[in-house]
């Protein structure tokens, strides 16, 4: 599959502005009106807090080298600003991210093995040992439970480390740390400590890693109260998420996936944080709900090119709320295509998939018309054979299928 | 001082009956006499690569007085609290630290509010230090919603913020790691206070100490890892579970010292040479030889695994209560009588705090939903998977 998929997000925006009417909005009444959240399509909402839209600290993202000038005309009550992009890689965004929220706030800082003189393995971290110093950008030596520990203890005193897993995988030797003390820390103090961290890292089915280097930790997580779980897919959503993330007072656990770094996307020079709780509508449609998150994402969209040739269409929702999902952009979802289909890249056995089954099953099965399918990955180690690797994810040939099986 | 002796001596030659209205109505108070007063410890000090502290502590009649009522305090919460747990109101698991409590004082003493202190789950006493109040304590063991964790953390989870106490925590060495984060976020604002970051000997064979040993050390953090050595981890001796008890040396390139924990002058001169050492050089372990009467839990009789001798041999050579009485006594510092108000006011205000968190009412089944994630933050607004489709 290719590895640039140019900005696959960005034409599949929908500028239908009654969709946005929603309720959920309140789940922005954290921003104090120091920042405005998006839709992910594109369009701004809620910046009318009284303030204008607060010009961005341009340096940061300028020395892109981009073309400053909008490249598409404005359109009237639009904000020209807002159509100022710069184009970036999806490691680059999440770069981006970090970097303004460091500069936003002092307290924010990032500890992992090799994130501070490396630049981090997948690039994430570069240069901000440089401009940051050693300690905000601290290299671990290799012991994931205490260095994660380190971070929530740190969190319970004030501060708001991001903390890196160099593979996600990693991380199930901090197990302990993330379940009782990240997620449970708020509960048993009986509110006394917020816990902030943001605990990110690659994960997910890459080229050939082999078993240990592949492992999908959504499934593994998902149970544990008072963290939420987010996944990032494009350097649009890439970059929100990882803000919202780290302006959130819960312990966030960011999935980004291996082979998803280099995707090159165009993103607004503006300031924006995203909504950690919401869905994105990549592409509305009537037949067929689809709920994907993270790299099946692209498997989903290649597969929807074939079934819109076959007459079908599909309405496409990249989940990103892994905990909690938005059952409300979901249901709306299926109550007007009636069918759900879910793929995923976590194991069949009590993935993600399953768990959200279950919720729309408990909260929409008087609106389905059939029973929800689940494409997830084979419940097996990740073989290193290719070919085998292959096999272990789902492709899109078998979307297709199963789309034309849902929709008999 | 003298003054006090020689009013009660003229008094009880008085009117007897009068004598036993006034000293039993008036609360005897604790002497503000802040004349200092030397004494030795009970053993030297023994160092890893550091060179020790003297054997000679400064105190005075109203540090002494200090420790002894606090240190009674926290044995006679204890005994009630395992008074509860047979009454079956304090349920599930709960470890007691009587026997111990010369360190919770000792390195009070030492140490002020901003610096911070993180335990395990023998954690009452310490949490008494640190500002806790006995109605938190015991309406937390029993579940109510006046305990410090609102009834929802239990007897491991005891934890007060302002007091600089981050708990409380059930799996074995687990906080430790957090202890180094407490440290890194005090170098990180720069602010000149340590973290006191306890395990016990059990936990000092978890591999995430070594860790946080490796990290602390490696930052220069402002950690000091104390041991409370009680020689059993559960049922099991220490020298069954490790290959070398001597925890102090177990930093290798981090200094120790190894204090006598039921000295509470000397864990005061110990601590505070630490707070020094890790401001100015960096991490130091603390190991304090201590001891505990109690089996390891409630559901732990703590006779199968040592002898009964042993017990009551530790407690009439080296109990700490004892022995801040005997220098008391020795000093002149009050009298017997007056020692036995101090317990009895001690068992007064248990008894009040024990009456007052059975009034507290179990926590709101709505309490259920709360505190899982931070108030107000976006999420609450949000509907939570599962909770129902209406």
């Amino acid at each position: 599959m290719a590895a640039t998929i140019q900005g696959i997000g960005a034409t599949a925006y929908s500028v239908n502005s009654d969709r946005f009417q929603l309720p959920s909005l309140r789940s922005f009444s954290e921003s104090k009106g120091r920042f405005f959240a998006l839709r992910s399509e594109g369009k701004v909402i809620g910046g009318s807090r009284g303030r204008n839209v607060s010009p961005l600290v341009t340096n940061a993202v300028a020395a892109k080298g981009e073309s400053a000038t909008a490249s598409t005309s404005a359109k009237p009550g639009f904000n020209v600003l807002f159509l100022l992009r710069h184009e970036v890689l999806l490691f680059e965004a999440l770069r981006e991210g970090l970097d303004e929220e460091m500069m936003r706030d002092p307290s924010v800082c990032v500890m992992g093995e090799d994130v501070g003189h490396y630049g981090g393995s997948y690039k994430v971290t570069k240069g901000l040992a440089e401009k940051y110093g050693d300690l905000r950008v601290l290299d671990t030596p290799i012991a994931e439970n205490s260095f994660t520990g380190m971070g929530i203890g740190a969190a319970m005193t004030g501060l708001r480390p991001v903390i890196e897993g160099m593979n996600m995988g990693f991380l199930l030797l901090a197990f302990n740390q993330i379940s009782n003390n990240c997620g449970m820390l708020h509960y048993t103090s009986g509110g006394q400590f917020k816990i902030p961290v943001v605990i990110r890292g690659p994960g997910g089915v890459g080229r050939q890693l082999g078993a240990e280097h592949s492992q999908r930790l959504e499934s593994y997580f998902q149970s544990i109260p008072g963290i939420q779980m987010v996944a990032c897919s494009t350097p649009y959503n890439a970059k929100g998420l990882m803000k919202a993330a780290i302006r959130c007072e819960n312990p966030v656990i960011l999935f980004e996936h291996v082979l998803l770094y280099n995707l090159k996307e165009r993103i607004p020079d503006e300031e924006y944080v995203l909504s950690l709780e919401e869905a994105e509508m990549v592409r509305p449609g009537e037949h067929v709900t689809i709920l994907t998150y993270s790299r099946m994402r692209y498997h989903v969209m290649q597969a929807a090119k074939t079934l819109v040739n076959k007459g079908y269409d599909p309405e496409v929702i990249d989940i990103r709320s892994l905990k909690p999902f938005d059952l409300y952009t979901i249901g709306n979802s299926v109550k007007k295509t009636h069918r759900v289909l879910i793929v995923e890249e976590c194991m069949r056995t009590g993935g993600i998939g399953a768990s959200l089954t279950a919720a729309i099953t408990e909260n929409f099965h008087d609106y389905l018309d059939a029973p929800i399918v689940c494409l997830s990955s084979q419940d097996v180690p990740t073989p290193y054979a290719g070919t085998l690797e292959e096999w272990t994810v789902v492709q899109p040939a078998q979307i297709v299928t199963a789309v034309e099986q849902l929709c008999k | 001082m003298a003054l006090s002796h020689v009013a009660t001596a003229s008094r009880s030659q008085l009117l007897n009956p009068l004598t036993i209205l006034l000293s039993s109505s008036l609360r005897r108070p604790i002497s503000t006499d802040t004349t200092p007063i030397t004494v030795e410890t009970s053993v030297p000090f023994t160092g890893h690569k550091c060179e020790p502290p003297s054997r000679t502590v400064e105190t005075n009649p109203q540090e002494l007085l200090t420790f002894f009522k606090d240190m009674a305090l926290m044995r006679r919460m204890e005994i009630a609290a395992d008074s509860l747990y047979k009454a079956k109101l304090i349920r599930g698991f709960c470890h007691l630290y009587d026997g111990q409590e010369a360190v919770a004082v000792g390195m009070e003493a030492a140490l002020t509010q901003k610096d911070c202190i993180i335990t395990a789950y023998r954690d009452h006493c310490i949490f008494l230090g640190r500002g806790g109040t006995l109605l938190e304590s015991f309406a937390e063991l029993m579940g109510r919603q006046d305990g410090c964790s609102r009834g929802k953390g239990g007897s491991m989870h005891f934890y007060k913020k302002e007091g600089g106490f981050y708990g409380g925590h059930g799996i074995v060495g687990a906080q430790v790691p957090l202890g180094c984060g407490l440290a890194f976020a005090q170098k990180y604002s720069k602010d000149e206070n340590v973290t006191f970051a306890l395990y016990g000997d059990g936990a000092a064979n978890q591999g995430q100490l070594f860790e946080a040993l490796n990290m602390v050390a490696l930052w220069d953090l402002p950690a000091i890892l104390v041991c409370e050595n009680n020689h059993y981890g559960m049922g099991t001796a220490e020298w069954r579970a490790a290959k070398s008890p001597a925890y102090y040396k177990r930093g290798d390139y981090v200094p120790g010292l190894k204090v006598d924990g039921m000295d509470a002058l000397a864990v005061k001169r110990a601590c505070k040479f630490a707070k020094e050492h890790a401001l100015k050089n960096g991490p130091i372990i603390l190991e304090m030889d201590t001891y505990r009467y109690h089996g390891h839990s409630m559901s732990d009789p703590g006779s199968t695994y040592r002898t009964r001798d042993e017990i009551t041999g530790i407690r009439q050579e080296r109990d700490p209560i004892e022995r801040i009485r005997k220098l008391i006594l020795a000093h002149d510092l009050a009298t017997e009588k007056e020692l036995k108000d101090i317990e009895k006011e001690a068992r007064k205000d248990v008894d009040e705090a024990i009456a007052k968190a059975k009034e507290s009412p179990m926590p709101d089944p709505s309490e259920l939903f709360t505190n899982i994630y931070v108030k107000d933050c976006g999420l609450e607004g949000h509907r939570l998977m599962g909770k129902g489709s209406s």
